[in-house]
């Protein structure tokens, strides 16, 4: 069975159950909560709502183990790490440009065919930033990986046998949200792109960015700085073709038609998920089979239904 | 005055029934675009608004519509505006202050209560309101028996879902019961750790039983709070070490009291949010707010003449209806010329607590952005 479900928030207001039961799936469960950072593995009310046994798979606390027992490899990720912060705010420093030129050039007034083509230009320089952007996030990830090969590491293995035995005696896979970034960079520390292929698997927040094909941060009113979304690195491509985007209406202008064009346009053709709270989207063997209360940005600037 | 009042007396004095009517029918006092009418219903021999406006008469008188016991003030005020205001009655030889008996809206402070009148346009922000959605932080209470000022007693805000294997930021407040009494301290704090505009942080609220001796920029009081309050709330809390993740607050005198101990101790606080301080200098002449501003006074001039880097990121803010706009601007410049990160913002408010208020998201984020751009819940 491959089934995917991407959820809206659960906070507060929880629909997991549902989706359990929608899917056949009566546990056992597995949680990845990585996300929640030293809050790992406090799902005393994800189990209470569900009501199965679920098991944390404790990447967060496994990776601390694992940087504390290989100080080599922990320097490297650290290393890594400022490389990769050092790409973001260049890629940062460049879409502000960009995007500032896409936000003159809709504000002139007219239609004419030639401010209609810069404009379309102006997106694609756009797209092509992220991109470019994408391309060398992933070169570090691979250029790392190949050089420390981590699946290999005497600190790692004895881990990602323990995970693989929990993962296959599990009904599902629960990915929560959180810290996206750290939440990504446990995923891919134990190779979850491949022992997470092919199982059932729901998640949702910032689980449902990190196992999209695209991570893209965003956010129209930040009380301080650019309101740039942008592309953080590539998910673990578990659920392809989307950009995923939790508590859409709390952080997006969803009432600003010329932001949801340009959000949609940028990205497309991946279909931009507004994941509210009740929000349900379900995948089998990659077709979409179930859609509730989901609605997705449009090209023309509208939102709209997303049905199965 | 303001055009459906201008409706009402066009045929003449009202009656008693046509004004119940109007009052009814319209929030006093009458705010448009351009400005704002207080009205007053009573008798009396004078009626004077009372305000506290730089730049204004303290006492403005309104006019009694003849026939009537009606009384007017027009006042132009520009959008967004906000002041707070009483009413000054004379009747028979005496006078009373009292809050406008037909507007509903008041805020409080340390000294009572007030009227308040909203200019067009503003409305308090969303984020100072109860929001049920929003995980609520606690109180724990420390005490310290202080070499340099006696005992005192603190609360400590702790964000919700606080842990001990966690490193905090850590502000501390001057006037801390104010700020949670007029401020909606606590609320703003839980909305804003909520939407991850600032990180979970703790706060220690400190108080002063004389805070016109030790807010006035006194060494006894900026060593109690770096020598002894930083390391009993370490010793209670745990914190981040990074001078970046420590923060000193305050309005009014407060700010005088941040600003004093971040200067004295520099490197203690790696952040500082200024409200409306009363950073009274003096360049030619004397100190001309009285022998209270004297101590303030004499750091101040201090401070001007050798700024050092008090902090490395400072949030002010002030109302330019205060007298005390002069002083704040007059300290950008001085900090932008020490290369700190500095963001200053005016208000069209005055020296008070809903000012304050007001303001405090455009400060917290400046100085504590959070991880609303990485965190997804």
């Amino acid at each position: 069975m491959t089934d995917h479900a991407l959820l809206g928030p659960q906070y507060r207001v929880p629909n997991l159950r549902e989706c359990l039961a929608s899917l056949g799936v009566n546990g056992p469960l597995v949680a990845v909560t990585a996300g929640w950072q030293e809050r790992e593995g406090e799902i005393e009310e994800l189990r209470a709502h569900v009501g199965m046994p679920v098991s944390d798979l404790g990447l967060y606390t496994r990776a601390e183990h694992v940087y504390a027992a290989d100080p080599p490899f922990a320097a490297a990720s650290r290393e890594r790490q400022q490389r990769l912060q050092v790409l973001q705010d260049l890629y940062r420093l460049r879409l502000a440009a960009l995007l500032g030129a896409v936000a003159e050039l809709a504000a002139e007034p007219g239609a004419s065919p030639a401010l209609r083509r810069a404009r379309l230009a102006a997106l694609g320089d756009v797209r092509r930033l992220d991109r470019q952007h994408l391309a060398a996030t992933e070169r570090e990830h691979s250029g790392f990986a190949r050089h420390w090969q981590p699946g290999r590491r005497p600190s790692i293995a004895p881990h990602l046998a323990a995970l693989g035995t929990a993962v296959e005696g599990a009904a599902a896979v629960l990915i929560a949200g959180g810290h996206v970034a750290v939440l990504l960079n446990r995923l891919r520390l134990f190779g979850c792109g491949s022992l997470l292929r092919g199982r059932p698997l729901i998640a949702w927040s910032a689980g449902a960015m990190a196992v999209s094909d695209r991570v893209v941060l965003f956010h129209d009113r930040p009380p301080q700085g650019a309101a740039h979304a942008e592309v953080l690195e590539a998910g673990l491509g578990l659920v392809p073709g989307v950009v995923a985007l939790p508590h859409a209406h709390q952080r997006l202008a969803l009432d600003d038609p010329g932001r949801v064009r340009d959000f949609a346009r940028r990205f497309a053709p991946a279909r931009c998920l507004a994941l509210e709270h009740g929000s349900l989207v379900r995948w089998h063997r990659g077709r979409l089979v179930a859609a509730r209360d989901l609605r997705r940005l449009t090209r023309s600037g509208r939102l709209a239904q997303v049905q199965a | 005055v303001s055009a459906p009042l201008a409706q009402l007396l066009a045929a003449g004095p009202p009656d008693a029934a046509a004004l119940d009517a109007f009052i009814a029918e319209h929030d006093i006092p009458l705010v448009d675009r351009d400005g704002v009418t207080f009205l007053y219903r009573g008798a009396a021999d004078a009626v004077l608004l009372r305000m506290f406006v730089s730049g204004l008469p303290a006492a403005q008188p309104l006019a009694r519509v003849a026939g009537s016991d009606l009384w007017l003030l027009r006042l132009g005020m520009p959008a967004g505006s906000r002041f707070e205001y009483k009413f000054e009655v004379e009747r028979a030889g005496a006078s009373e202050w009292l809050i406008d008996p037909l507007n509903p809206i008041s805020a409080a402070d340390p000294f009572g209560v007030n009227s308040v009148c909203q200019g067009f346009g503003y409305l308090p922000p969303e984020w100072t309101l109860p929001d049920g959605g929003a995980r609520t932080g606690s109180f724990d209470e420390l005490s310290i028996d202080s070499r340099h000022l006696g005992p005192r007693q603190l609360r400590l805000y702790l964000p919700a879902r606080f842990r001990r294997t966690r490193r905090y930021p850590l502000l501390v407040l001057h006037d801390g019961e104010d700020y949670l009494r007029y401020a909606q301290l606590k609320t703003v704090l839980d909305n804003l750790i909520h939407r991850l505009e600032i990180p979970p942080l703790v706060v220690a609220l400190t108080d002063s039983p004389d805070r016109l001796s030790e807010y006035v920029g006194v060494d006894a009081h900026a060593d109690f709070l770096v020598g002894e309050l930083l390391p009993a709330v370490a010793a209670r809390a745990p914190l981040d070490p990074d001078p970046a993740a420590r923060g000193a607050m305050g309005a009014s005198l407060g700010g005088v009291a941040a600003l004093h101990a971040a200067w004295r101790h520099p490197g203690a606080f790696g952040r500082l949010l200024l409200q409306s301080g009363s950073f009274a200098f003096t360049d030619l002449g004397d100190n001309r707010r009285g022998p209270v501003f004297e101590p303030v006074v004499r750091f101040m001039n201090a401070f001007r003449a050798r700024p050092g880097r008090p902090a490395e990121r400072i949030y002010l803010s002030c109302g330019i209806y205060e007298s005390l706009i002069y002083e704040n601007r007059s300290l950008v410049p001085l900090l932008t010329g020490q290369r700190l990160q500095v963001r200053f913002e005016e208000a069209r408010d005055g020296h008070n607590w809903q000012n304050w208020r007001d303001r405090l998201r455009a400060g917290l984020t400046f100085l504590f952005p959070g991880p609303l751009w990485m965190v997804y819940e």
